[in-house]
């Protein structure tokens, strides 16, 4: 709280709270609620916020004064000003990043109370990588600038309580004992507002308890969480488990970093075909190993491990058909979205097969077949080429995707596994020749399969920029810096979608002889 | 009906003599428009007034009961000219509209209403639109002022205060026969307070009565001679008249000692942050007693020239604290004192910034920096060092890190498939000249989609276009603009315009049923039933009216591949002339608002409703994100997974989702991946759904069962 300075003072002094939120998120209801419980308690509160199209889905401020009614009317002032805040609301972890750089949160009077939880930007969204803000550098400023930082998942237990965000954020707000108004004035101010009561005091309540208690930033119990290491439970018919827990006797012989990794990658690729293509998978990883050493970490065999479970498990047709007609992902779904008690649930999948999908699913000889005969594959495609809903709650829409499954077991004849295992082998051999000269890129190469993904026409996208990144190597050759330049290389490939800054990055790399 | 329901608040406008109001700004403008007698009253919706045209609306039964008239009007210019009925008439009236860019579209009807003269009080309320918020070009409503000679209030932002300033315009105005402007800020609107009501009068004369008795004087028409007459008159009979009402109202305050080395002129809005400053400079206590002479400008202009001259004759020198530019108030300040050869120092854009907004970092600084050069011995020794820094290597880190987050499309807004459409033509025909207009459809410009290269008013979208219209260029020009802009003005100045000149572009109007930028008003086109407004008047009625022969009306716009057959075939069809694209679909925030409590009300009650959601299966999903470079929904998002093979996020909906389709669609139209799903649940079912139901959950399982008896089965992870 401020005091006035030395040539005046009125012994009253202003409390100054501000909010910041994305819009959409209720920031205008918390506020009513903040200036109704300062009056219930003998203060006189004023708020003002900016409504109207600037507050569509981007950050917003409401900003609140409140001073106790002595019958002389305060002058409020009707927005936040640097260094002169107190208390200090962000309904999102990021729009705390955002308070504590305009300077609302400082060290000498700020409580920052802030929701841990994410809601990311567009420009965080449409990246081909990750292109998502890093949360630790925003906790590690928000405990440096304030005087105290109250932060957890507010969003969560809103969520579970069955309310809205305002309403944990209230709860933590009085949890945090920052304004000097009792509990029950709170409650008293959200039973008044009359919608949505009991969930709204059950996510104060929860708020208000875990803030008391003094919550900090719970990234430690998450990662602390994460780090438990799991066994992989698996069941089936004895001959299988027998084959799987073979599999995975050959993998608990792997040294100490590769071994969590091909356990994972194992689980995947018998999971995507059977316990052969577990044991194909295991070979493969080997070859990596022998040209590996603790010297290096085994970073070799790690990535190998991890992108050739990847690369195994290519994205197909019969993969998704198999995927989306399990009856874990049904329970998965009737979880998510809360189906429960006699409701039915519907489910409809987009679909927009292509030719090239369908000559994929075909034996390789017939596929290839139509692949080359351009006229007969348009015309084909004309006549499948459309989008596709398709209702796997329905026993037609289902049955077709399970009879799609069925395919499984013929999988290695078909013309996309024939494509894929060529594309998969280039690859290996290239990291695998590369080792001995250069262990770094190697494994750089190695990494560079996680440039493929998508479907269709994105696929075709993903795999030119891989052959882009890739054709860097020839300028890199024998320079000693080489595994780095690749590793920016593709860092460049997952920026934008077209690769323009890519091939800012491939044109840096052809001067680079020059110097 | 609008986005907020003002239904409970506008009971408060009932209050008589004696009762105290509680509330925001915007309805205490109301109830002061009402105790004030007002006769009628008109505007066009725009933030920061859009509140004012709700509450207006919401309150037609108590404007009735007095006899007030009351209209949502075509646009700001028509707002103005229906102050025309307080020329001849003694009928006070008002209007309200959003500022700089309202009194552009008015200025036309300004100038003529300003030439003449009125009879009874005209009170134009202008929502300012500056600063942190604002939504548009950053200028100001000052000069407006100035060059058609109309007089223009700033009230401090207390409800108190905005209250008598109403009462003060329409005074004011009667008394120099003058239109009056009353200027409101953004925060000022919504600013929450308490003051003392009076009873509501009726109008003295009712617009109903003026139209039983016409009356006419050629002498107030502009035409000449008249009209030379009336810039005589402004200067010589009516300015004198207001600056002799604003100093015997004493309608400027002052505050704090009566004389001083140094002092502050300042715009009535300013005054809070002016005193908070003052505070923190250890110069004002809380009430706002303070130690520096302050001369408050309620009335910025005219300025009162005896009352400036008296403030600064006995200072060294004054500070002038004006937002925005160009200074006028500073300028004019300063003439005076040449004028009257005073060597007051008169200051103002040294200290302060030229442009933005007085936030209260600024005016701190602005202020400390003025009182430290001129009057130091006011200052504690604290405030007389310069302010240490900030932390500002813990802004710089941030600055790195923390993403922006501009305005954009709603969860399930109609407008996203359209732009999503838009995209993928250009990526089947090339990119094009795109216009854009005013309206939420102006999110375009931003990522994912980054369509549209200009912006030039409210509904010149396609007039924006208009250049681009040659008969040799191989590509067509594609503008936009929205129901709202459309009926504002863009049916005569674009689509009109577009037929006249045999424009060839392509022009997508884009109708979501709302003005709703703005809040969700109600226009012409508007679906809904509105007890005192005509609604329902097609917009492809009103283009083929217009002369425009290609017209094709997409009546759902999640239909991507619709809208991309539609705009590939405008873009390339042979036929002449301008190619209109209506498309249609209501918008998601008013939606949702009308229908989830009567959807929450129906699955209570036990009937059959069905609710659709989308969700994404994650193990599908590759993580490339192109789905959400055609979309940027707040509900579709990234989440990483707990699994070690993964290197980037995969794409997620959460519970906010409003199940609009856009995700499906765009899958399927740009031939993305089959990770999405729409999950629709029946919520009380039927017989039939139930029976159905059991029917293929038994056949489905015994599927599934018979080929996850014969493989390995993994926990989820």
């Amino acid at each position: 709280m401020v005091t006035n300075g030395k040539n005046r003072h009125s012994g009253q002094t202003i409390i100054k709270l501000a909010a910041l939120a994305v819009g959409g998120q209720g920031g205008g209801v918390l506020t009513n609620w903040i200036t109704d419980v300062a009056e219930r308690n003998g203060y006189l509160a004023q708020s003002t916020s900016v409504a109207g199209v600037a507050q569509r889905t981007g950050a917003t401020i409401y900003y609140v004064e409140m001073c106790p009614d002595t019958g002389r009317r305060p002058v409020f002032a009707l927005s936040p000003a640097q260094g002169d805040v107190d208390i200090l609301i962000a309904a999102e972890l990021m729009e705390a990043g955002r308070a504590v750089m305009r300077g609302f949160v400082t060290p000498d009077r700020t409580t920052l109370i802030a929701s841990s939880h994410r809601i990311a930007a567009v420009s965080e969204k449409i990246e081909p990588g990750d292109g998502r803000a890093d949360a630790e550098t925003v906790h590690e400023s928000a405990r440096r600038a304030a005087s105290r930082y109250v932060a957890f998942d507010m969003e969560k237990i809103a969520v579970e309580a069955g309310s809205v965000i305002s309403a944990s954020l209230f709860g933590a707000l009085a949890g945090s004992g920052a304004l000097p108004f009792p509990r029950e004035s709170y409650e008293e101010t959200i039973r008044a507002s009359g919608r949505g009561v009991k969930a709204s005091l059950a996510a104060f309540g929860m708020a208000y308890e875990r803030a008391a208690a003094g919550a900090e930033a719970e990234g430690a119990a998450v990662a602390a969480g994460a780090a438990a290491p799991k066994g992989i439970a698996v069941r089936g018919p004895e001959r299988l488990v027998a084959r799987w827990n073979a599999l995975t006797a050959r993998a608990g012989a792997y040294p100490e970093p590769v071994r969590a990794m091909v356990l994972a990658g194992l689980r995947k690729v018998v999971d995507y075909q059977d316990p052969v293509y577990g044991a194909e998978y295991l070979d493969r990883v080997d070859q990596a190993l022998k040209l590996d050493g603790e010297e290096h970490g085994h970073a070799l065999s790690t990535a190998a491990a991890k992108h050739l479970a990847n690369a195994m498990c290519y994205d197909d047709i019969l993969r998704v058909a198999d995927l989306k007609t399990r009856t874990a992902r049904d329970l998965r779904i009737r979880r998510e979205m809360n189906v429960g008690g006699e409701n039915v649930l519907q489910v409809t999948e987009f679909f927009h097969p292509r030719v090239e999908e369908l000559c994929g699913t075909l034996p390789a000889r017939l596929g290839l077949f139509i692949e080359g005969r351009p006229a007969l594959a348009g015309w084909i495609d004309r006549r499948i080429n459309r989008g596709r809903r398709i209702r796997t709650d329905s026993l037609l829409g289902f049955g077709s995707l399970w009879l799609i499954g069925t395919l499984r077991p013929w999988r290695r004849s078909l013309l996309r596994h024939q494509v894929e295992r060529a594309h998969l082998e280039r690859w290996y051999a290239l990291a695998l020749a590369t080792a001995p000269k250069d262990y770094a890129l190697a494994v750089e190469i190695l990494n560079c399969r996680r440039l493929i993904k998508g479907y269709s026409d994105t696929h075709v996208r993903a795999h030119s920029k891989f052959d882009r990144v890739l054709s860097g190597l020839k300028p890199l050759e024998g320079r000693p810096d080489a595994a780095d330049w690749l590793r920016r290389l593709r860092e460049a490939a997952l920026k934008d979608e077209k690769g323009t800054m890519l091939d800012g990055a491939l044109k840096t790399i052809a001067t680079l002889d020059a110097d | 009906m609008a986005e907020r329901s003002f239904a409970k608040e506008v009971e408060k406008l009932r209050f008589g003599a004696g009762e105290t109001f509680h509330g925001e700004g915007i309805l205490a403008i109301t109830k002061a428009l009402l105790q004030c007698g007002v006769g009628y009253v008109g505007g066009y919706q725009g933030a920061p007034i859009s509140h004012l045209m709700d509450v207006l609306a919401d309150a037609q039964e108590i404007l009735g009961e007095l006899g007030v008239h009351f209209e949502a009007s075509a646009s700001e210019a028509t707002a103005t000219a229906m102050l025309a009925a307080s020329v001849h008439y003694p009928i006070r009236g008002a209007c309200t509209f959003k500022s700089a860019v309202g009194l552009n579209v008015a200025s036309d009807a300004l100038a003529n209403l300003a030439s003449g003269g009125v009879t009874g009080g005209a009170l134009i309320i202008v929502g300012e639109d500056y600063g942190e918020g604002s939504s548009i070009m950053q200028e100001r409503s000052h000069p407006f002022a100035m060059k058609s000679q109309v007089w223009l209030l700033d009230p401090r932002a207390n409800l108190p205060s905005i209250v008598k300033a109403v009462e003060d315009g329409f005074e004011l105005s009667e008394a120099s026969n003058t239109p009056v402007m009353l200027m409101v800020r953004i925060r000022s609107c919504h600013v929450t307070g308490s003051f003392e009501t009076k009873d509501n009068k009726r109008p003295t004369m009712t617009v109903a009565e003026a139209l039983e008795a016409p009356r006419r004087d050629t002498n107030r028409i502009v035409l000449p001679p008249a009209s030379f007459l009336h810039e005589k008159e402004k200067v010589e009979k009516r300015m004198p008249a207001a600056v002799d009402f604003i100093r015997s109202r004493k309608i400027n305050e002052f505050f704090g000692p009566t004389s001083g080395k140094a002092g502050i002129i300042l715009q009535g809005g300013m005054y809070n942050a002016v005193i908070r400053a003052l505070q923190r400079l250890g110069l004002a206590d809380v009430y706002g007693e303070t130690d520096v002479p302050l001369y408050v400008l309620n009335a910025v202009y005219p300025l009162v020239e005896d009352e400036v001259i008296a403030f600064c004759e006995d200072k060294d020198s004054v500070l002038v604290v004006e937002e925005g530019q160009p200074n006028y108030l500073e300028q004019a300040i300063a003439a005076m004192m040449h004028k009257a050869e005073l060597d007051t120092r008169i200051l103002g854009k040294e200290m302060l910034p030229m442009a933005g907004e007085y936030t209260g970092q600024v005016m701190l600084d602005g202020l400390s920096a003025y009182l430290r050069a001129h009057a130091p011995e006011l200052l504690s020794a604290q405030f007389l060092a310069p302010n240490a820094s900030g932390d500002n290597a813990l802004a710089a880190d941030l600055a790195k890190v923390v993403p922006g987050r501009p305005p954009g499309f709603c969860t399930g807004c109609p407008e996203r498939p359209i732009f999503a459409a838009t995209k993928l033509i250009e990526q089947e025909l090339g990119p094009h000249h795109i216009a854009s207009d005013i309206g939420c459809h102006l999110f375009s410009i931003m990522p994912p989609f980054e369509l549209g290269a200009t912006t030039m008013g409210y509904g010149l979208g396609p007039a924006s276009a208009s250049a681009f219209n040659a008969p040799n260029a191989k590509r067509r020009s594609i503008s936009f603009v929205g129901d709202g802009g459309f009926w504002h003005n863009g049916l005569t100045s674009s689509i009109g315009n577009a037929v006249f000149n045999q424009n060839d572009g392509v022009i997508v109007v884009v109708d979501n049923y709302y003005s709703a930028a703005t809040g969700g008003q109600d226009i012409l086109s508007s679906r809904a039933e509105n007890r005192t407004k005509s609604t329902k008047h097609p917009i492809t009625d009103a283009v083929k009216g217009m002369g425009v022969k290609w017209v094709r009306h997409i009546d759902r716009t999640y239909d991507v591949t619709r809208v991309r057959a539609a705009l590939r075939e405008a873009l390339t069809t042979q036929e002449k002339g301008p190619k209109v694209i209506v498309a249609s679909s209501e918008c998601m925030l008013n939606r949702q608002r009308r229908e989830k409590p009567l959807t929450a009300k129906a699955i209570a009650g036990g009937e059959r409703v069905v609710k659709p959601r989308f969700g994404v299966d994650e193990d599908v999903c590759t993580g490339d994100h192109a789905c959400m470079r055609l979309s940027g929904c707040p509900s579709l998002s990234v989440k990483t997974l707990d699994d070690p093979l993964r290197d980037d996020p995969v794409a997620a909906i959460d519970h906010t989702c409003v199940g609009c389709g856009n995700c499906g669609e765009v899958a399927d139209a740009a031939v993305l991946c089959p990770s999405f799903y729409r999950a629709d649940v029946v919520h009380n079912p039927g017989r039939w759904d139930r029976f159905m139901n059991g029917l293929r959950r038994g056949i489905t399982s015994f599927l599934q069962g018979r080929r996850e008896k014969r493989r390995l089965i993994f926990a989820e992870a």
